[in-house]
């Protein structure tokens, strides 16, 4: 239901949404977006992947084969990406947002950098709305909550609803049962 | 009024571009904002918002010390000021200690508040807006002309002209390509800056946290990317506790572009690492600028509740044809008429206080719970208690307070035909009865006024009796109103008293700023009315209704007036307006009209003061339909008509465009009948179709239900 309740929400402001049970899908949906996206290691096609709880265990030598990813995140490597993989711990149903603790830069370069954002979340970090994510929020350990709801938009041209300004303009989101329970 | 004043109106409402595009987005604005506050208690919400608001402006003192202790303990820099120079050489000693040649700056209205850029570029530092809206205004020159919307004045032509200048290449108007065009030029300015600016839509005391929202994520660069980051933070901003931001984050973006959140939010708890590992020099500096003097003043105080959503623009049928540069250059809007009047000079309000038809949109709309109308009210009355009354208007309120000689100088004016064009003073009556508009027509004045008429129809002798307050358009313009309602109310077993010592409800007076002479109207009549035993008031004028009701009593408060207080608050409990009065007296049985029948199509008119003060809409459509009347709702159909008492008369190019489009509105409807509660809008509407020629019946209620009595 509250997933359900989310994919609507968040498709309803151009997110795309899919959803894998096991951490081995979610990685060949996010290998197969990148090929098929066209990634190679040159600048505006490459890919950065920033440290998260999704990586532990999963084999990174062979990942490096994939030419054009990279897991050392930089502010230069962020600006000539076309593609940032970040996780995002929480999503809010009713709004359709996705929220992290971002206090690591690298978590925000490649999330705001690049053209499009891949972002895994724990299915079972869906929450219910902005009440539930504050309550367990205590700023003092978290000194940048960031929170991402579909795309960057502009309206300030003639009021035409335009996206990707200065952010990315997709925004594709992962969840991942095995990251943590189902909902 | 100034002549540069009335020049910057007139090439506003002739701006098509201007008047087209907010024209349309104010018609689209409503339906997205109904839709995105679906499932929401809005009025709950708004309450919540006030209340946390409201505490937060009695305690600035205590939650600045609050917030800079809590920010300062996580290695921020807080630094707080009353004074927008410091606040400007603050930030520029900054920049220079840190060798800073350029800076990144989202969103701020505080930093326009204080002119930052223009400073800062005096002193050599590059400065860059990097809100696409903002940034169009920079490389054009101007100002923004809306709060949330800062281009919104601009047509996609002249935003490629401005683009094309500054990448030098010749675009065309395509805004997706215009868009990619910002986002590649403005890329370089992001990584290149030294210094990133922002504001702070939310200060939480509790933490130290600074909340940033933005569609465009520019924020999220401007406070990641250059090493230092200055938020410049007004103290109306802070809010006690931690938990609000959700409060605060479930109306803003809802009320200010219909969005359930805005693609990026930042909460910002102290400093963070930079790109390199070194941590972030956060400063963040919590500007007064006469707030905390606001939150004193019991009236204002009020004005600290808002979140800056601009929703008061959307709403507003002036703002929709004025747009915002008439206003001034920061702030815009009935709020930014407020807030001018403070953060600038009350002087620099004068004309643009003007610019309210008090019609209330606003203030029905405003999720900081916030009486703009009235607030602005009360700039009025400060000026006038500042400047006090033209000798001018003193007579002529001493005229229209003489019934029978402000009857005789009507009626005189109406029969030359020519009425107000010329004479002395009689031209600028501030009344409602004057015309010289075009697109309207005067309405006859009656040869005998209904307090003359009154004494010779004959009622049946009947118990209960109900006293009828006329006011100016019922008893000199339209008395078959009045004889309308006798014939209603005797009716239903009432005989109607009418005290030939009433006189004018005082709202002329009071909506320019003479509060002592409306006091003055307020005692006459409590007396008048008060003194026969009824079991109501009536009146069928909504703006009369309200002024029984509740400014009586309020005009009473602002002067200090307290003697007659207990007594205006008695009149305000007995008094009714008429379809809340005759529907209750059908739904008790007292009152037949002929029922079911086939009136045709009829469409309803809601008058300001009658649907936003009074709440009252219900009523006169479900009595209407009741008789017969097949009820076709209009687009708009509680837009004000543009009549607004005086206003048509002293801002004449505003009121006729708001008065085509109702006329529009209504015409579109096919319906061979309008009906409205309120004879001032009779006479605008009436007075549109007569000069467009449209045979549309424009009638009070009272009138179509006095044709429907059951014999
Ligand atoms: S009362 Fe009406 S005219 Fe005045 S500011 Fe509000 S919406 Fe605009
Ligand atoms: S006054 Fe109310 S409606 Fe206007 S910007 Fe402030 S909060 Fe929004």
């Amino acid at each position: 239901m509250i997933y359900e309740q989310f994919k609507a929400r968040a498709e309803g402001v151009s997110a795309e949404v899919y959803r894998f049970a096991t951490k081995k899908a979610a990685l060949d949906f996010v290998i197969g977006f990148l090929q098929e996206e066209g990634l190679a290691d040159m600048p505006q096609q490459s890919a950065l992947w920033a440290e998260c709880s999704f990586l532990d265990g999963v084999d990174r030598d062979v990942m490096r084969g994939l030419a054009g990813l990279k897991f050392a995140v930089t502010r230069k490597l962020a600006s000539e990406a076309r593609f940032g993989i970040s996780q995002m711990e929480w999503a809010l149903a009713d709004t359709g947002s996705l929220a992290q603790n971002s206090t690591a830069i690298e978590q925000r370069l490649v999330s705001s950098l690049p053209t499009i954002h891949i972002a895994l979340v724990p299915t079972s970090g869906i929450l219910p709305d902005m009440p539930a994510l504050l309550s367990r929020i205590h700023p003092k350990e978290c000194a940048y909550l960031a929170m991402i709801t579909g795309p960057s938009r502009t309206a300030d041209i003639e009021r035409v609803l335009t996206i990707g300004v200065h952010g990315p303009e997709r925004l594709v989101i992962v969840f991942v049962d095995e990251l943590g329970g189902t909902v | 009024m100034g002549n540069k004043f009335k020049e910057s109106i007139h090439s506003a409402v002739n701006n098509a571009n201007l008047t087209g595009a907010l024209g349309k987005f104010s018609e689209a604005y409503k339906v997205n904002r109904a839709k995105a506050y679906e499932g929401i208690d809005f009025e709950e919400l708004r309450g919540k918002i006030a209340e946390l608001k409201s505490y937060a402006a009695s305690h600035f003192e205590e939650l600045s010390d609050q917030f800079t202790q809590n920010a300062e303990a996580c290695g921020a820099k807080v630094f707080r000021t009353n004074d927008p120079a410091k606040v400007r050489e603050y930030i520029l000693k900054v920049a220079q200690d840190n060798n800073v040649k350029t800076v990144v700056k989202s969103k701020s209205m505080a930093t326009e508040e204080i002119h930052l850029n223009q400073y800062l570029e005096k002193a050599g530092i590059e400065v860059g807006e990097t809100d696409l809206g903002e940034w169009i205004i920079q490389l054009a020159g101007q100002t923004p002309s809306h709060m949330v919307m800062p281009a919104i004045h601009m047509t996609k032509e002249e935003v490629s002209d401005l683009f094309s200048k500054e990448v030098n290449e010749r675009l065309t108007s395509d805004i997706p390509r215009l868009v990619k065009v910002a986002r590649e030029k403005l890329r370089p300015a992001f990584l290149a800056a030294d210094m990133g600016i922002s504001g702070g839509n939310i200060a939480v005391a509790e933490t130290g946290s600074i909340v940033l929202m933005t569609n465009e994520g520019n924020a999220r660069l401007v406070t990641s990317l250059p090493k230092i980051h200055i938020a410049l933070v007004g103290i109306e901003k802070l809010i006690e506790k931690f938990a609000d931001v959700a409060t605060i984050l479930e109306a803003l973006p809802r009320s200010a572009t219909a969005q359930l959140l805005t693609s990026y939010v930042s909460i910002i708890t102290g400093p963070t690492p930079n790109c390199d590992g070194t941590m972030k020099d956060l400063h963040i500096i919590l500007m007064d600028n006469r707030r905390s003097e606001m939150a004193a003043d019991p009236k204002f105080k009020q004005a600290l509740q808002c979140i800056r959503c601009a929703s008061c623009l959307n709403v507003c049928p002036v703002f929709r044809l004025v747009g915002g540069h008439v206003f001034g250059k920061v702030y815009t809007g009935g709020i930014g008429t407020i807030l001018t009047a403070w953060f600038d000079e009350l002087k620099k309000s004068e004309d643009i206080q003007g610019l309210c038809i008090q019609c209330g949109a606003c203030k029905d709309v405003c999720p900081g719970k916030i009486d703009i109308p009235d607030l602005i009210m009360e700039i009025r009355r400060r000026l006038v208690l500042k400047q006090g009354v033209p000798l001018l208007q003193k007579t002529i309120y001493a005229v229209v307070n003489n019934r029978k000689l402000f009857h005789g100088m009507l009626r005189a004016a109406s029969i030359a035909g020519k009425p107000f064009t010329s004479g002395t003073f009689i031209r600028h009556l501030p009344l409602f009865l004057a015309d010289l508009t075009d697109g309207r027509s005067l309405p006859a004045i009656a040869e005998e006024p209904f307090r003359d008429r009154f004494k010779k129809i004959s009622q049946p002798r009947l118990k209960e009796r109900v006293v009828f307050y006329a006011g100016c358009l019922i008893d000199f313009a339209y008395p078959e109103m009045g004889e309308s309602l006798i014939k209603i109310l005797n009716k239903a077993g009432f005989e109607v008293v009418f005290p030939q010592n009433q006189t004018c409800c005082g709202a002329p007076a009071r909506y320019n700023g003479a509060y002592e002479v409306a006091e003055k109207n307020a005692i006459d009549n409590i007396k008048a009315l008060l003194s026969v035993d009824a079991a109501y008031v009536v009146s069928a004028c909504p703006t009369c209704t309200v002024a029984l009701a509740h400014e009586f009593i309020s005009t009473f408060e602002s002067v200090g007036q307290t003697e007659w207080l207990p007594k205006a608050r008695e009149l305000a409990g007995k008094t009714a307006d008429f379809s809340t009065l005759v529907k209750k007296l059908v739904d008790e049985g007292r009152l037949a009209l002929k029922e079911g029948q086939k009136l045709g199509a009829i469409t309803y008119h809601d008058s300001c003061h009658l649907k936003r003060t009074l709440k009252v809409s219900q009523q006169p459509r479900e009595l209407l339909q009741r008789t017969g009347y097949e009820l076709t709702e209009m687009f708009e159909c509680d837009t004000c008509c543009g009549m607004g008492g005086s206003y048509s008369l002293k801002l004449p190019e505003i009121s006729a465009p708001i008065l085509q489009r109702k006329l529009r509105n209504i015409k579109d409807t096919g319906a061979a009948t309008v009906a409205m509660d309120c004879p001032g809008c009779v006479m605008q509407i009436k007075g549109g179709f007569d000069q467009d020629g449209a045979s549309i019946k424009v009638k009070h209620t009272l009138e179509l239900l006095a044709e429907q009595l059951d014999i």
